[in-house]
């Protein structure tokens, strides 16, 4: 394999179950224990009733496009050779967002503000496994 | 509770370096110049400073105490906001004055913005940026451009906002730029120029995006006693800072086109005493041009999505209803992460602002946006 040059999570101790259900190819959500709230990204209490109890809670991986950019500026080594690229904010049917490349070569003229969206994971290293999304089909 | 500020404290004094790309001083070398620069512009001599706050990034309040030869001083703090920073630092200073701790407190900011690490890098390492870094880097998403353009697509898709608008700004700010002997961008820019720049990150290009500087800058803020004996004081009638919800992230913002300066700005209106129609004119942080249109609708100038529509037909030039950064702010005169705009709104209300001069300034405003929403808000009049 060759040398992998993105850089990877630092994970929190509040993060950890997140990348540990990508790895299981699971994408979990921090759930509130006490008010069932969804939060993300990780953290230590419930911005709604400031429970720190929470369990985590397997997202059904579909949402819709929130907004979107497409990069055309190598900020970072590491992407260089995937010039242009688009960046999805996808708002989750569970009510949180995430942020990632949208994959499948979806043309940016074709993106509208609420176009279905699903998650797939994809392994970027023996360690990682990352979330991205794609159009539905 | 609205009032406690107003009128409470003015500036008294300003300092700038040469803004460059390139230079052979050090941060604290460009710090150290603005600062005595504006400590002799406000009549003071450098002991009399009780009070720094320097920006939240560089060498700290220490080093500038050292290097002036400070002995007295009763009050340092940093405001850590980005961009937001310096006219949160105003608050700040007005607040500690106003309460009794100081008489004159130093503002200061100096950065080898071009000539060290660059914006990808800086930000890679600020813990306001943890999250970003752990979530958002591994998957490509790294550097303001990137971070500010889906929420101005967002504006775009959801309220017709177009590039002929950030070109507008952009070509505006220009203009001003140009009038300005310390301004890095002075050749003209058309609205061609800015559609035919190389795209950074859709639907931001080239010239969306502000530059990467070297330069210092300092503002003295004084007790107003002290400063209606000097020569020509800018009194502060309002200022403040806001948030947004959930301010760590911007892909988590409940709604991501309102930002903190839509929370500071009734407040700091209300403090001042004055409506928009009084402001004469305005330095808006433009780190990219879709803020300022953003920003324009959380001052309250128009509704949220009439912002384009604001800008067009020169209403922001000079001579326009409400001229903007009247120096070129951060896209054409100098990345001073908003100091600039500070020292700007003074230069102005004194009538000091040669070849950009707005015919008889007497009020004005300054703004400040940054780590992804934070804002911070000045309301400042000429003193009669
Ligand atoms: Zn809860």
């Amino acid at each position: 394999m060759s040398e992998y040059l993105k850089p990877l999570p630092e994970p929190s101790i509040d993060s950890q179950p997140f990348w540990d259900g990508l790895k299981e190819g699971r994408l979990l959500l921090q759930t509130c224990s006490d008010c069932g709230t969804v939060r993300h990204y990780p953290r230590p209490m419930c911005e709604k009733c400031q429970s720190m109890e929470c369990h985590w809670t397997e997202a059904t991986g579909r949402g819709q496009l929130y907004t979107w950019t497409e990069t055309h500026h190598p900020f970072h080594f590491g992407f260089k050779g995937e010039l242009p690229y688009i960046l999805a904010t996808v708002e989750l049917d569970e009510g949180v967002r995430i942020q990632t490349q949208l994959l499948g070569g979806a043309k940016v003229g074709d993106l509208r503000v609420g176009t279905p969206i699903e998650v797939v994971l994809d392994r970027a290293t023996d360690e990682w496994v990352l979330p991205y999304v794609r159009l539905v089909k | 509770m609205a009032n406690t500020l107003n009128g409470k404290t003015a500036i008294t004094g300003i300092g700038e370096t040469k803004y460059s790309r390139g230079t052979d001083k050090s941060s604290i070398g460009l710090m150290l110049e603005a600062s005595i620069k504006a400590i002799h512009d406000a009549g003071l001599k450098p002991n009399q400073v009780d009070g720094i706050i320097p920006y939240c990034l560089g060498p700290v309040g220490e080093e500038v105490m050292t290097g002036l030869g400070l002995t007295d001083v009763r009050f340092s703090a940093q405001t850590p906001m980005g961009g937001a920073s310096p006219v949160a630092a105003l608050q700040c200073a007005a607040a500690v004055i106003a309460a009794g701790v100081c008489n004159h407190v130093l503002v200061v900011l100096g950065r080898r913005g071009y000539s060290d690490a660059r914006v990808t890098t800086r930000l890679a390492a600020m813990p306001q940026f943890r999250q970003i870094a752990e979530f958002e880097n591994p998957v490509g998403a790294f550097a303001p451009a990137q971070l500010y353009a889906p929420m101005i697509r967002r504006h775009m898709e959801l309220y017709g906002t177009n590039p002929d608008q950030f070109a507008e700004v952009a070509v505006a700010m220009r203009n001003h730029a140009m009038l300005n002997d310390n301004a890095i961008m002075k050749s003209p820019l058309t609205v061609e120029d800015h559609h035919n720049s190389r795209m950074i990150s859709d639907p931001y290009r080239l010239f969306d995006c502000c530059l990467e500087s070297d330069g210092g800058t300092a503002v003295i803020v004084s007790s107003s006693e002290y400063a209606k004996d000097t020569r020509a004081p800018v009194t502060i009638l309002g200022v403040g800072e806001g948030h947004p919800d959930s301010p760590s992230t911007i892909t988590q913002r409940p709604d991501m086109l309102e930002l903190g300066l839509s929370k500071a700005a009734p407040r700091v209106f209300e403090m001042a005493g004055v409506k928009h129609k009084d402001i004469d004119v305005a330095e808006i942080y433009d780190c990219f041009t879709g803020m300022v249109i953003a920003e324009i609708e959380d001052l309250g100038f128009c509704e949220k999505g009439e912002g384009g529509p604001f800008v067009e037909g020169g209403r922001i030039r000079l001579g326009g209803e409400l001229p903007v950064n009247t120096h070129g702010g951060l896209l054409s005169q100098a990345h001073i992460a908003g100091m600039n705009h500070v020292y700007e709104l003074v230069r102005q209300l004194r009538h000091e602002g040669g070849a950009a001069q707005v015919p008889n300034a007497q009020i004005g405003l300054v703004t400040g946006y940054g780590d992804l929403g934070d804002g911070s808000l000045a309301i400042m009049q000429r003193a009669s």
